[in-house]
Formats: structure tokens, C-alpha cells, sequence
């Protein structure tokens, strides 16, 4: 019934253009998930979760949704409809980020406890591989093109390349102080990966996978040491990366050919991630300290406006509407 | 950035491993005053063996490994002679993570056998060794004394809590403690309207604590009760037992301190839990700074991908070093006297109060030198500073 409602007024307040989008956001302290409704901006619907949800995403068709319940040690698996835990997936020990496959079954989880990045098959539910990897690993990718998942390791401070035909570790590529998060350009050559001490981002090209560019940071009236890179979200057209800058309060956003800074956004207290929202023209990022999400205009670089959510919202993903791929959603 | 090279595809190249001992010259400690847990025999080691573990898991990605020797002298034992015995057993020493007072630091960093050495002290928080009594190649993982007042005197400010009544214990150490705060209220402007002192032995606290406590702390206004109380006699039964309800801070009640139990942010919960897993206990300051200490020199020869001692030694004492300790900021050794900028964080037993510096308190350089001796005040040369 709510559902119906909501349907209702979506079409009433939303210009037809603007396709309506429902953001998931885990609320790492109240162990809940909040729905935001991209039409209205208010958040439709809270449930809970697992203890201590980081990391989250949706299967191609929006039909499942996975949630990483870090101190369940579980990544459940969730009716997004309903919020009804469907089943649990076997995770590892403190799942913290994952990133789906391509094949839209095959699920890499970085396992910040033990050092170890575990494979899971999300049909059959059965664990394909544990691989060892550095010391508190967290980032989490897979390329466009299935061949290649990295993660990142936070004490380690590498991106170490996993071959998914083989599941083995084949190569590690040392980065800046405590890399956070892992994202492939679209065209899958490059990978940005960002370090939260280093103060950087680093853009690795895939096939020789050397850092090609490190992006540093600089705002005004801000020490260097609280700007802390953690989430990235690349646009649509691929010409912007938007990098959350922890509890600088700020998101910057940077052009992907000069790699120059065109702007930083103030959003809210220490930003954990950024999600695009499909067409391009809005992203939302999640503050851990302030608990709410700021929405973004990607056409005129402007925070629009704020909505309160739940304790530490850390992760958002936008669960995929049939026919439209979901952009960029931070896992 | 040092990189830019990936890594070779597994599996690298070995290296010889490189060795980092441990020493540590073992004091008596009182017995615990309310049944706490005594210090623990391994503070310090145990953190040093996590710090070995994170680095081989680290550096065997680059064809690194490590391995750590410990030699503990008990107290009133032979130390120059145990480390000429060392050195005579392992050849030059290289990297030695020092846990010991002040003097046994510098009998070890002057001893022949440490010439060639980097010494990393996680044991000794005296001014003195950040000042005119500093040493070449000798770094202070550990933050100093003065670090610590700064740090609690920065909250005390913030809170206009400006007005501290101070009590002292007799040792040497306590009196160390006392100058320290009285040097960081001058600094920040805080005040000592009155100042007591008390010795715990010959009396029994649990019978004179709540009548002797409400006589030394009667005195002018004041908004806190300050303690200097390092060997823990007497300062847990002044909290609560004060004339006035004042809160008590300083080496008891509200501390400041590198690192205790309710520290978790900034991903400190997953190192606080691996040491846990390891030690069977929670992390103290000096395990703290033990993991800290081999885990710096472990980084560096990570960021060189080599082994070589000199090119280690070379990059820690490096402006451009920088490090992380799961305390939200990038760490480095101060280039005047070799102590390691760090947050510190004022805590009580049930949670932290405040990571220092505290806002507002702001330097040219970085907000994390307005903690301890900064370049204009400390007399240090001995890292090639001028007079």
C-alpha cells in the first residue's frame, strides 16, 4: 500500500524527465538500511540489517539486494522490496566491501579481519575461493569485462590484481597511505583508487598497471591532513570523477583528461561514498558524522539539498530500474 | 610518492631477511592499588610482534621479510653486556626497538655495539630525550611527556576548564609529569591556583582515602583536580574523593595517552582486535608504540621494495616519510629531534574523551606540532639542527 502511494506521488511531483530512483543507504550504527525516493527526496522506508552494514549492492535485475553485515560476518541478502532477509550468503570474517561480477553471480568480498578476499557464487551460495591478499582489505572491484578484480589493502597499502578464470592473486601494485576504495573507468583501463592517510588518488593503468597519475588535494581554510579521500564515483560520460573527501566535508570533483580539481562541493560531515544516479545529472553521498545524504547536481557542481538518514550512513547504492544500467553505485 | 612501479607478479624475488631485535630493560612495578590488571611482563613485545606480523604479511608482496629478536634484561642485570653479547651473536645491529628508562636508552644508543643503528624508543616519554639530551638516529615512537600535557591541557581549554588544583606523588617521575603540566598550562593558558602533594605509603588508602583526599584537595577555585601520578599509588582512589565535585585528570581519571582500550576510530577496532586475537589482552600505549615502531621501519622498506638497512635508515629519517598508525592522519618523524608527530588522544577507562590536537589550537606547519618541544624550543642538534 505504501508502495502504491508512493507511486502515486511520484508521478504528480516528478518532471517527466527525471525517472524515479529509490537509493539504498546503510546506516552503520543502527544496523538498519534507509530508502530514499530520488523524486521527493525523503526517505521512504527504513528496515534493519545485520550489525554494522558497510558496503551494499543490487543484482543486474533490482531484484536482490546485498548487504555487507560486517559484524554478522554475513552479506545478507534482502527482498528490497519488503527489507525481508531472504537468505545469508557465506562471507568470510568482517565483510566489508564487495563488488559484483559482470556475470551477475559471482561476488567479491574483501574481508577487512582476515587478510583475505573470499569469492562467493551468489546462486548457488557456495564460497569459489578464498584468496589472500594484504593486511585489512577493503576496496573492491571487478572490470567491465569480468577478466579482473582488485582489492585494495588498507595496512598494506597495495591494490593486489586477482585473475578471476584462476581466482589467484597474480600481481600487487603499491599505492598511497590506506587505500579505501577501487573503481574502473568504463572502458575498463584505467582504475582509480583512493588513499584516505596518503591524502591522494591514484590512477593505475590496468594493462601495466603502474600508477600514471597521483591527484592531490588542496582547499582553502583546510589542513591537508583532513582531507582523506575514501569513496570514488565516476560519471556517466566518464569525464568526471567525484572523490569524497572524508571529514573535509567535502566532495572533489576532477576532470578525468587534465586530472585537474574543477571543484569541491561542501556536503556534509565526514563523507564515507558518492553514488551516481542513472542519466548523470545527480549523485548522493552518504556523512558519516552528520548522518544524513547530500544530493549533488552534476550540472551546476551544487549541493541541493540534504536528507536525514540514519547513525554512520556509510554506503549507498541505487537499485537498477529495468532497461536502465545503474550507474556507478558505490559498493 | 616513492612508487610508481608495480610490484613484480608473485612470486617476487626474495631478499634476505631483515632483522629488527627488541630490548627492553624490565622495572619493578608496584602492585596493582584496586585489583587492576597488573602491567603486563610482554607490554611492549607483544606489540612489536604485531607489528612483525603486519609487516611479513605486508612485505612478502614485494619479496620482504622480517624477523624480530627480543632481550629482556631483567632489572639490576648486565645491559651493556647483553648487548655486546647480541651484537657478538647476531652481527651489526641495525634496528633496535627500545623499551627501557631514559638512562638505559642512552647507555644503549652510546654503546659501540649501536653505532650503525636506528633506535626506536617505546618506553621512555622524557622531555629530556627530545631536548638537549637527544641522539642521533635515536626516534621516539612513544609520545613525550609534554605531548601528553598538551594534549589534556588543549581539552581543558576547549572546555574553559582553566583552572587546575595539582596534586603530586613523590617519585621523580611524578615530579617529571608535574613540570610537564605545568609547562602546557602556561603554553595554552591554563591556570594552577594551588598545588598539593601526597605519598601514598604508610597509610592504607582504603582506610584514610576519604578523609586525606578532601583535605589536600580543599583549596581556591578550581575546575579540575590534576594528578601526577605515574606509578598509579594513589590517583584512582582520588577520583570521587575530591573536596569539591571537581573531575579528576592527569595520570589518572581523565589521561591523556598514544592509545587505550576505548580507542576505535579510524579503523583503530581492527587493530585493537587483531592485537587482542595475538596477546589475549587489550592494547596498551607502549604495545602501541612497540607495533607502531616495527611496523615504520617494515613500511619503509616496503615503500624502498628493499631490504638494505642504509636506504631504510635514510628514508625513516626523511622529511618525506610518512606513515600510518590508525589515528586519522599521516605520521612522521619531526626532523629536529626524531619524535613522531601523533594525535593523542585524552580517554577515560569507558571512552575517549578527545583526539588532540583539539580543534581550534592551530599551527603554521601542521596542527599536530602545537604537541610536544617544537623546533624554536627544543635543544636538540644532534639531527644536524642549528643553534
Amino acid at each position: 500500500m505504501i508502495f502504491l502511494r508512493l507511486c502515486v506521488g511520484a508521478l504528480l511531483l516528478a518532471p517527466l524527465s527525471v525517472e524515479a530512483h529509490e537509493v539504498y543507504v546503510s546506516n552503520e550504527r543502527d544496523n538498519t538500511v534507509s530508502v530514499i525516493d530520488s523524486t521527493t527526496w525523503e526517505v521512504t522506508r527504513t528496515f534493519p540489517v545485520g550489525r554494522r552494514p558497510r558496503g551494499l549492492t543490487f543484482s543486474r535485475d533490482g531484484r536482490r539486494l546485498f548487504v555487507c553485515a560486517s559484524d554478522s560476518d554475513a552479506v545478507q541478502v534482502i527482498d528490497p522490496d519488503t527489507g525481508k532477509l531472504l537468505h545469508d550468503l557465506p562471507s568470510g570474517e568482517d565483510p566489508e566491501q564487495f563488488s559484483l561480477a559482470p556475470d551477475g553471480k559471482t561476488l567479491f568480498i574483501a574481508n577487512e579481519n582476515n587478510a583475505t578476499t573470499t569469492v562467493v557464487d551468489a546462486d548457488t551460495r557456495k564460497v569459489l575461493a578464498q584468496i589472500d591478499v594484504g593486511i585489512e582489505p577493503e576496496g573492491m572491484a571487478v572490470s567491465p569485462d569480468g577478466k579482473l578484480a582488485v582489492t585494495t589493502s588498507e595496512t598494506t597499502n597495495m591494490v593486489h590484481w586477482i585473475d578471476t578464470a584462476t581466482l589467484q592473486a597474480t600481481d600487487a601494485t603499491p599505492v598511497g597511505q590506506r587505500p579505501r576504495h577501487a573503481e574502473f573507468t568504463r572502458d575498463g583501463k584505467r582504475l582509480w583508487v583512493s588513499s584516505e592517510i596518503g591524502g591522494t588518488v591514484a590512477v593505475i593503468d590496468v594493462a601495466t598497471r603502474q600508477v600514471v597519475e597521483t591527484i592531490g588535494f588542496e582547499i582553502k581554510g583546510i589542513s591537508g591532513d583532513r582531507i582523506q579521500p575514501v569513496g570514488i564515483a565516476l560519471s556517466e560520460d566518464g569525464r568526471s570523477a567525484f572523490v569524497a573527501l572524508g571529514p573535509s566535508d567535502r566532495v572533489a570533483v576532477v576532470d578525468t583528461e587534465s586530472f585537474k580539481v574543477k571543484a569541491y562541493i561542501l556536503v556534509g560531515r565526514r563523507v564515507w561514498h558518492v553514488a551516481a544516479l542513472p542519466g548523470g545529472e545527480r549523485l548522493v553521498t552518504t556523512n558519516g558524522v552528520s548522518g544524513d545524504v547530500t544530493v549533488i547536481d552534476a550540472g551546476s557542481l551544487k549541493a541541493l539539498r540534504s536528507i536525514k538518514v540514519g547513525r554512520y550512513p556509510w554506503g549507498a547504492a541505487v537499485r537498477p530500474v529495468a532497461g536502465v544500467r545503474s550507474a556507478g553505485a558505490a559498493e | 610518492m616513492p612508487f610508481g612501479r608495480a610490484a613484480s607478479a608473485a612470486p617476487p624475488v626474495s631478499a634476505p631477511a631483515l632483522a629488527i631485535h627488541y630490548v627492553e630493560r624490565r622495572v619493578e612495578r608496584p602492585t596493582p592499588l584496586n585489583n587492576e590488571s597488573p602491567i603486563p611482563n610482554d607490554e611492549g613485545l607483544a606489540g612489536a610482534e604485531l607489528g612483525l606480523r603486519d609487516g611479513n604479511a605486508t612485505g612478502r608482496f614485494v619479496g620482504l621479510s622480517f624477523t624480530l629478536k627480543s632481550t629482556v634484561v631483567e632489572p639490576g642485570a648486565d645491559l651493556p653486556a647483553a648487548l655486546a653479547a647480541l651484537a657478538r651473536e647476531n652481527g651489526p645491529l641495525r634496528f633496535l626497538v627500545v623499551n627501557a628508562p631514559a638512562e638505559d636508552l642512552l647507555a644503549i644508543a652510546d654503546a659501540p655495539e649501536t653505532q650503525g643503528a636506528v633506535l626506536l624508543n617505546v618506553g621512555a616519554p622524557d622531555v629530556r630525550l627530545r631536548d638537549h639530551d637527544c641522539r642521533a638516529r635515536l626516534l621516539h615512537v612513544l609520545p613525550s611527556r609534554d605531548m601528553l600535557t598538551d594534549a589534556l591541557a588543549q581539552l581543558l581549554l576547549y572546555k574553559r576548564w582553566n583552572r587546575l588544583l595539582l596534586v603530586s606523588g613523590p617519585g621523580a617521575d611524578d615530579a617529571l609529569y608535574a613540570d610537564a603540566l605545568r609547562k602546557s598550562a602556561k603554553k595554552f593558558g591554563a591556570r594552577i591556583v594551588a598545588e598539593a602533594s601526597f605519598d601514598a605509603r604508610g597509610a592504607d588508602l582504603r582506610d584514610s582515602a576519604l578523609k586525606e583526599f578532601a583535605v589536600i584537595t580543599r583549596g581556591p577555585e578550581h575546575d579540575v583536580v590534576a594528578v601526577a601520578d605515574e606509578r598509579a599509588e594513589f590517583g584512582a582512589n582520588l577520583v570521587y574523593n575530591t573536596a569539591s565535585p571537581r573531575p579528576v585528570v592527569g595520570t589518572q581519571g581523565l589521561t591523556p595517552t598514544a592509545w587505550g582500550r576505548p580507542v576505535e576510530a579510524w579503523a583503530a577496532v581492527q587493530l585493537q582486535q587483531r592485537f587482542a586475537k595475538l596477546a589475549g589482552r587489550p592494547m596498551g600505549a607502549v604495545d602501541w608504540a612497540g607495533w607502531m615502531a616495527v611496523h615504520a621501519v617494515t613500511e619503509a622498506a616496503t615503500q624502498l621494495k628493499s631490504s638494505d638497512a642504509n636506504a631504510i635508515r635514510d628514508l625513516l629519517l626523511s622529511k618525506k616519510f610518512e606513515v600510518g598508525g590508525f589515528k586519522g592522519r599521516a605520521l612522521s618523524f619531526r626532523p629536529w629531534n626524531g619524535q613522531l608527530r601523533q594525535p593523542v588522544f585524552v580517554l577515560w577507562p569507558g571512552a575517549v574523551v578527545a583526539a588532540a590536537p583539539v580543534e581550534g589550537f592551530l599551527h603554521r606547519r601542521t596542527e599536530l606540532d602545537t604537541l610536544g618541544l617544537d623546533e624554536p624550543e627544543s635543544a636538540c642538534r644532534a639531527f644536524g639542527g642549528t643553534p
